[in-house]
């Protein structure tokens, strides 16, 4: 069965649990600042949002890289950096139209989510249930690949979009 | 099926492993021009500062990794192909027909047009072959001119720097990068390049390079007049695509090798990508030549569905890219000089070398680029290709750029006002 | 461990910042945050400095938990002598900026002196800087805050700001940090003001690391947070309706201060009530509450955020207040409510967001309010002193606009701006003054709850309840029930929550976890995570040194046992309806056994034995 992380905006409090969760298991430090996952904050709306890759299909990342230093781990279906090959070229951080690859300064090299081998930390520390490690077809991701799929449209001289066209998400 | 492809770069070597993938049974050749196994380009500048050594350019790393694909990997030259017949002719003889052919050829550096720009001491930083050189010449303390503050020899000059040698960078632009930043960012990368203790000209044209005065190989004289002593000098002054074997087999050409949204180019059964295509550009709905890692890579999977005849259409490429200049670290996508008619919001904190501008039409991004940007960069790319409107997020902007990944999923996802705009 | 280890000191005189080791004894000694915080104070300032002087000092203060991923682990504390007691003053924050000064590498910041320009100081990491601040003085903190976001182009940057009433010398004014959670207490904000600091920005990716036990943290904590799922009120109550659960509970007890404290219910908290901002408006149909948050690593999410119909009179034609933000809380709804008789929940709420955009304290704000509408009502204030302004109880328009006008320094504001003991001294009316040692009174009326009279009587930061919240236990049960209207016990009562909550204060944990939480499930989170040894008898044992501490900060600074008491109104006047009709607070009855069992002498001195049993 294949898993994914089920992300659910509405029930995120903006704690940041995930944050913490994320970079001890990964820097072995309380640290949101090296967090593969990240609370994005709406003020204005009074709403929280936990975001991080999606895993998707495109891998835009992992062909971006030069050096085939991100790589498809098969149990878990994540995009995975190998560290002792990543050069830090930063090529992957702009070719992922989510943003959800970072280079790290201090490393030198970049991060992003690998699901932590199949038990997400994230998912584990949430106190509310908006960060869930489910069967794949339980989540919102499906449709997030369908949109991402979907998203570079043909340019609008030739075949103008409908601004609708990307607003796939169910409110 | 019999595929054939030229060139085994990123363009190459993906489409080959695309083409697999599709089909089992078809016959795949990678030709390479290099002796080396498939490598990167992108991984020279680790090379040259000994982060990595030369496997780790490579492309695969695993061993017999083409074999096991059944991708052959033949080491040689393509000079001519026939386009009625079907087959590449090979510089070390004979030929070799193919039903489907990728030209992958990529680019190659331009000469220096002047004086003494064949001496010896004169280097490209482009294949494995020139870096093996460079290693050998920029020794520390070694002084190095390198001519060209391009991508690509911005790229170069951070290894250059960082294998300590003294080194002077002449650009004929007026400003670093000109083709990737603006003024502002690009005098920023100066003052920083300047502060980590390189020399940098700009709107300075080399003249001639002549005889080295002292103990020193070479000289690079410029049209002010001022010579600058070099031990060894390397020119990063353009690229041009690998296509003059191609002449006579009736491609239509213009920067590159013309094709449509199939990576097809006007001749039946023969496709191009990566860095030798001039393809559909996303941002003006016309054909251009992106010469990055990204859009090669995108092209060959397009290009290998196609080639296998799954109708896939090619949604453009961005323009974008990367680069870190000792430690600072720029990024520019899409139409980041900005559209007629558009409009622009900019931040500008040249104390901590910020930059951030943003290139809008109407209440979508067209382009942007950023200086000291590392976090979460890639939605700028995202904000661009979804052409999203960005409704309230575009005054948002205005007022704080830097919540672009805010704005990105206030935008696409039902968080922000405009998901109940949309 | 679990301290960064790190002090830093800026001199705002001369503009020097130095980096110093932390006093690692006194870490023992008081843990951190108040305790710690409050350590340095005493050692480097007289107590009887003017609180408004560059001699006074202003710590920021994290704890050792602050930034870790124990629940509510991201509390820090301003500790400095408060110009609206004279007392020691030491306010507590959630948000985010406390961790995040954490993660940049610092216990804590020490401001010193006073610049001569306005400044903020900027921290990233190691680096800080203090800059001119020209652009963001005069400004709200709301508005502060998107100038410095923009200026330091990092939405990740977390900001304690003071606004115009801070500047304008309001002696109640709070620093109000990521825009809607304050360190609101005793004019903390007056004296950053008064140093001509208007902000503090940090950013940190340093992160918080060595842990002493890390295995045994993540059990620990794991188990705390169980703990508090698991609780009714930390676990279903306070995410629900956040502290204003406790509107209806404790005006059904008769211990709601309504008028000016001359009543003790109030006839309509049903309608400002915690579940009257889940019900959805009829004029907008849409609820005063948008949504629960929490505070930096905090799994009971308590935070109110709340809209205002757009539609309102309040905000009718001010699209700025149209988005979501902090809303009332319940210690807000009270003050700014039943104390001045205002039932309009979203006129209340547009007070609440006034006080985090201009950074008051919605306590002494709305009880000082309501004290200038009893003596509006007796003829001491007038039309001519409040600028044509009708203070009558009951009236929004009259509650919003003086919000309006003290958040910003403006007019009638600057009176109300001086405190409810100030307005009512000036207008010959001092018992009218609902405080003890200068503060305004909080939400629980302590004729209906007698230990909180004495817990009042002896806070060390004038009337609070967070210094002793013995409402748990004689309103909650927790840890077990004693009745509300008796004295007998309440001295030990008082006590053990006072030292065992200055313990909960210097950690780094929020004390609204002890709804739930006792000392023996802090103790093992802090045993993992600090050196040395921290069993639930050594913390209390630490409250107690800290209780001590601020007291003897408060004799030195001129406070007498003479202090230690309550006004008139509720010794005297008793309680007109409800549980507690018929009675008063009698902390004179037990005030003898409190000092008794502080190791104090009759007048309320700490005698040498104590000061020797506690290492002072």
């Amino acid at each position: 069965m294949a898993m994914a992380l089920k992300l659910e905006p509405e029930k995120c409090t903006g704690c940041l649990q995930c944050e913490m969760a994320c970079s001890y298991e990964n820097e072995g430090v309380f640290n949101p600042a090296k967090s593969r996952i990240k609370v994005f904050s709406f003020h204005e709306e009074g709403k929280f949002a936990p975001y991080t890759c999606t895993q998707c299909e495109e891998a835009w990342c992992m062909h971006a890289c030069p050096v085939e230093a991100i790589v498809v781990d098969m149990a878990t279906g994540s995009k995975n950096v190998l560290e002792d090959v990543c050069v830090g070229c930063k090529v992957c951080t702009i070719a992922c139209p989510f943003g959800t690859v970072n280079y790290e300064p201090d490393s030198g090299k970049v991060i992003k989510c690998d699901l932590c081998g199949g038990d997400p930390w994230c998912a584990k520390a949430c106190p509310t249930g908006a960060i869930t490690y489910v069967d794949e077809a339980d989540t919102t991701y499906e449709r997030m690949r369908a949109w991402a799929q979907q998203a570079p449209s043909a340019p609008a001289r030739f075949n103008p979009p409908k601004p609708k066209e990307v607003q796939v998400f169910e409110r | 099926m019999r595929h054939v492809i030229v060139g085994a770069g990123p363009a190459g070597v993906v489409a080959a492993e695309q083409l697999r993938g599709h089909d089992p049974e078809a016959e795949i050749t990678l030709i390479s021009g290099e002796p080396e196994p498939p490598y990167s380009r992108m991984a020279i500048p680790y090379y040259l500062i000994e982060n990595i050594d030369e496997a780790g350019t490579y492309l695969r790393k695993q061993s017999g990794y083409f074999d096991e694909q059944r991708i052959r990997v033949l080491h040689d030259q393509v000079t001519g192909v026939d386009s009625g017949s079907h087959s590449v002719a090979l510089a070390q003889g004979g030929s070799l027909g193919f039903d489907r052919l990728l030209v992958a050829t990529g680019s190659r550096p331009l000469d220096l047009p002047v004086p003494g720009g064949d001496r010896p001491e004169v280097h490209h930083c482009w294949t494995l072959e020139d870096a093996r050189a460079i290693v050998r010449g920029a020794q520390p303390g070694a002084k190095v001119v390198l001519i060209g503050a391009g991508f690509i020899g911005c790229i170069i000059l951070e290894s250059l720097a960082l294998r300590r040698t003294e080194l002077t960078v002449v650009e004929a632009g007026n400003r670093m990068v000109p083709r990737m930043m603006d003024e502002t960012a690009g005098g920023l990368i100066r003052d920083w390049c300047e502060s980590r203790g390189v020399r940098v000209h700009v709107d300075a044209k080399v003249a001639s390079i002549d005889d080295g005065r002292g103990n020193h190989a070479a000289a690079v004289r410029l049209e002010n007049g001022q010579v600058l002593d070099a031990d060894v000098v390397i020119a990063a002054v353009g690229v041009t695509p690998n296509a003059e074997f191609l002449q006579g087999a009736g491609l239509d050409m213009d920067a590159g090798i013309l094709v449509d949204r199939q990576l097809k180019s006007s001749v039946d059964g023969i496709y191009a990508a990566g860095d030798v295509a001039q393809g559909v550009d996303f941002s003006t709905g016309g054909q251009s030549v992106h010469a990055i890692q990204p859009t090669a890579a995108d092209h060959a999977r397009v290009a290998a569905s196609n080639m296998v005849g799954r109708h896939q259409a090619y949604h453009g490429s961005v323009n974008m890219n990367v680069l870190d200049t000792l430690g600072l670290i720029s990024s520019s996508f899409g139409l980041w000089m900005g559209k007629d008619g558009g409009d622009s919001i900019t931040v500008h904190d040249p104390d901590r070398y910020r930059y951030l501008n943003l290139q809008f039409e109407d209440d979508r991004m067209v382009g942007a680029s950023a200086l000291g940007l590392t976090e979460h960069v890639g939605v700028l790319r995202g904000l661009i290709q979804t052409r999203v409107r960005l409704g309230v997020w575009k005054e948002r902007l205005r007022k704080d750029p830097s919540r672009l990944m805010e704005a990105y999923l206030g935008a696409t996802r039902p968080i922000g006002y405009n998901a109940h705009v949309l | 461990m679990a301290w960064t280890g790190n002090v830093l000191r800026v001199n705002l005189t001369n503009g020097s910042i130095k980096s110093e080791p932390l006093n690692k004894q006194w870490a023992r000694d008081y843990l951190g945050q108040r305790g710690l915080a409050t350590k340095y104070l005493v050692e480097e300032v007289d107590p009887a400095v003017d609180a408004l002087s560059p001699e006074n000092k202003l710590i920021m203060v994290t704890g050792p938990l602050t930034g870790t991923m124990a629940s509510t682990g991201g509390r820090y504390s301003v500790v400095t002598k408060s110009p609206l007691t004279g007392a020691v003053a030491c306010s507590n924050s959630g948000g985010y900026i406390g961790a995040e000064l954490k993660m940049a590498g610092w216990d804590m910041v020490i401001f010193e002196g006073r610049s001569e320009k306005p400044v903020y100081l900027h921290i990233e990491n190691e680096d800080a800087r203090l800059l001119p601040a020209d652009e963001i003085w005069g400004k709200s903190v709301w508005e502060a805050d998107g100038i410095l976001h923009r200026r330091h182009q990092d939405p990740d940057m977390r900001i304690s700001c003071v606004g115009r009433a801070a500047e304008a010398g309001n002696l109640y004014a709070a620093i109000v940090n990521d825009l809607h959670r304050a360190a609101g207490r005793s004019g903390v904000g007056t004296v950053m003001a008064s140093k001509h600091l208007k902000a503090v920005a940090v950013r940190g990716s340093r992160g918080v690391g060595n842990i002493k036990d890390p295995m045994r943290f993540m059990q620990a904590t794991e188990a705390g947070k169980k703990v508090l799922a698991d609780n009714a009120v930390t676990g279903g109550g306070l995410p629900q309706y956040g502290t204003q659960v406790l509107m209806n509970v404790i005006n059904e007890m008769g211990a709601m201060p309504t008028r000016n404290m001359r009543e003790v219910q109030f006839e309509s908290a049903h309608r400002i009530s915690g579940e009257a901002m889940h019900e959805p408006r009829e004029s907008d149909g849409k609820p005063n509450l948008t949504t629960n948050a929490a505070c930096f690593a905090c799994t009971i999410a308590c935070g109110r955020i709340s809209t205002i119909d757009q539609g309102h009179y309040t905000v009718k034609n001010k699209p700025e207040y149209w988005h979501a933000s902090g809303g009332l809380e319940y210690e807000a709804a009270w003050a700014l409510g039943s104390d001045t008789g205002v039932d309009d929940i979203d006129a209340l709420t547009y007070g609440m967001f006034l006080c985090n955009e201009d950074g008051i304290d919605p306590i002494s704000f709305g009880a000082t309010v309501a004290a200038a509408m009893e003596l509006y009502e007796l003829g001491a204030i007038t039309k001519d002193d409040t600028g044509g302004l009708v203070l009558t109880f009951g009236s929004a328009e009259a509650l919003t606009t003086c919000a309006e006008l003290t958040a910003r320094g403006e007019g009638f504001g600057k009176e109300l701006g001086l405190g409810s003991k100030r307005l009512c001294e000036k207008y010959g009316h001092p018992d009218l003054s609902m405080t003890v040692k200068g503060q305004e009174f909080p939400a629980y009326d302590p004729r209906g709850i007698q230990g909180m009279g004495l817990a009042y009587a002896t806070s060390n930061r004038g009337a609070c309840h967070l210094r002793g919240y013995t409402v748990s236990s004689e309103v909650l049960g927790i840890p077990e029930k004693t009745d509300p209207l008796v004295t007998e016990g309440k001295p030990e009562l008082v006590k053990a929550f006072q030292d065992a909550t200055a313990a909960v204060d210097s950690s780094g944990l929020c004390v609204f976890t002890t709804f739930a939480w006792t000392l023996d499930d802090i103790a093992p989170q802090i045993d993992a995570a600090c050196e040395g040894e921290w069993s639930s008898e050594y913390l209390l044992q630490v409250g107690e040194r800290i209780w001590n501490l601020e007291r003897d900060f408060n004799l030195r600074a001129g406070l007498t046992g003479k202090d230690d008491t309550l006004p008139k109104r509720l010794r005297k006047d008793a309680a007109n309806v409800g549980p507690a009709q018929g009675m008063v607070n009698d902390v004179e009855a037990m005030m003898p056994r409190y000092y008794a069992i502080r190791g104090w002498t009759e007048d309320g001195r700490i005698t040498d034995e104590t000061r020797q049993r506690l290492g002072l």
